[in-house]
């Protein structure tokens, strides 16, 4: 190494840290998403189950995550209910 | 009222078992009653740390199954009376820490101690999950290395997932304990800074430990740097430490190594 090549070297701190933030923003989400759905469904049916019986397997909690939207999915099959039920529903 | 702290970091050779030693000696020398816990069973090294290896009878399997009460394993400091080490065991199987038997260890140990420190093994696997569990507050160990920080990021993850505290929706208490860390280094942009640490990471700062070579004698010697080298720079960064865990609100500064000088003042409130 030469004295300018020791001058005109780049820090490295500042890509460490640029590396670190894109990574863990990935990493957080994708790690997170999978508790997240399934606090969600568990949340969801519990709320449901207070008003109509609900089967477990009949909700679906699906989570996409794009770089600008991300959609959450909540698909709920309801069985056939009395009037009054549906009315809270 | 006893706190249990869990000094982890997911990464190995970050300084987790030199931390959890100089803490807790830090703590004890203040007169506080102190255990700190080995949960790396197969590879235990606190008893090393400590210089307690020769002394070693019972170990914390030993307790859970049943085969040793908790008093015969426990094995006190010669150089200071108040700080005691629960080793880990070095043949057993880690299959052999059940989570109950922890659990009736631990509730054993709060009534003993003011403070239960317990050093994770590094991973993510059963004994970290299980050295975290109880756990009050956390001390993550971060080197100022992209690895480090990746690794202290999911252990942040787990501890606001898989403890009890997490379970019954409370709030786990964080702190960073960035050790390793070169000032001189950091400011010529050689190597991330606390604040890109703090800002990657979000948690509050517990102290700063400067690289050292006063850390590697204290471990040849087999005495927590705080007993070891008292006025060094990691010893006084670790006792300042100790002392915001106990509440005190003190500027975090980087100790130098020259005497009598305190490093660059950050102004910053440690939490």
């Amino acid at each position: 190494m030469n004295l300018f090549s020791m001058f005109s070297r780049r820090s490295s701190a500042p890509v460490a840290r640029e590396r670190l933030q894109v990574l863990l923003a990935h990493e957080r989400a994708v790690i997170g998403n999978s508790d997240l759905v399934a606090v969600l469904r568990e949340e969801i049916l519990a709320v449901i189950a207070k008003h109509v019986p609900v089967e477990r397997e009949k909700v679906r909690v699906k989570m996409d995550r794009g770089d600008q939207v991300s959609l959450l999915e909540v698909d709920i099959e309801l069985p056939e209910m009395p009037q009054k039920a549906q009315k809270v529903a | 009222m006893a706190k249990v702290l869990v000094v982890t970091s997911g990464k190995g050779g970050v300084g987790k078992t030199t931390s959890t030693a100089a803490l807790g000696a830090a703590l004890a020398s203040q007169g506080k009653n102190v255990v700190v816990v080995d949960f790396d069973v197969g590879l235990r090294n606190l008893d090393l740390v400590m210089g307690a290896e020769r002394r070693v009878v019972y170990d914390l399997i030993n307790v859970v199954q049943g085969d040793a009460k908790l008093a015969q394993a426990l094995i006190r400091d010669k150089r200071c009376e108040t700080l005691h080490l629960l080793p880990a065991s070095q043949t057993r199987d880690k299959d052999n820490l059940t989570q109950e038997g922890v659990a009736k260890v631990m509730d054993e140990l709060r009534e003993k101690f003011d403070w239960v420190i317990c050093d994770s093994p590094a991973g993510i696997e059963r004994g970290a999950t299980l050295a975290m569990r109880h756990a009050d507050a956390a001390i993550i160990v971060t080197n100022p290395e992209v690895s480090s920080v990746r690794d202290s990021d999911r252990i942040i993850g787990l501890l606001d997932s898989k403890t009890l505290k997490a379970e019954a929706g409370e709030r786990m208490d964080k702190h960073l304990l960035l050790t390793r860390y070169d000032p001189i280094r950091a400011e010529r942009g050689d190597m991330l800074k606390v604040d890109d640490v703090l800002e990657i990471l979000s948690i509050p700062l517990l102290g700063i430990v400067p690289e050292s070579q006063d850390v590697l004698r204290a471990s040849n010697l087999g005495s927590p740097v705080t007993l070891c080298e008292p006025q060094s720079a990691p010893a006084r960064a670790y006792f300042d430490a100790a002392r915001r865990l106990e509440g005190a609100e003190l500027p975090v500064v980087i100790p130098s190594e020259r005497k009598g000088f305190l490093g660059k003042l950050f102004g910053r409130r440690a939490a």
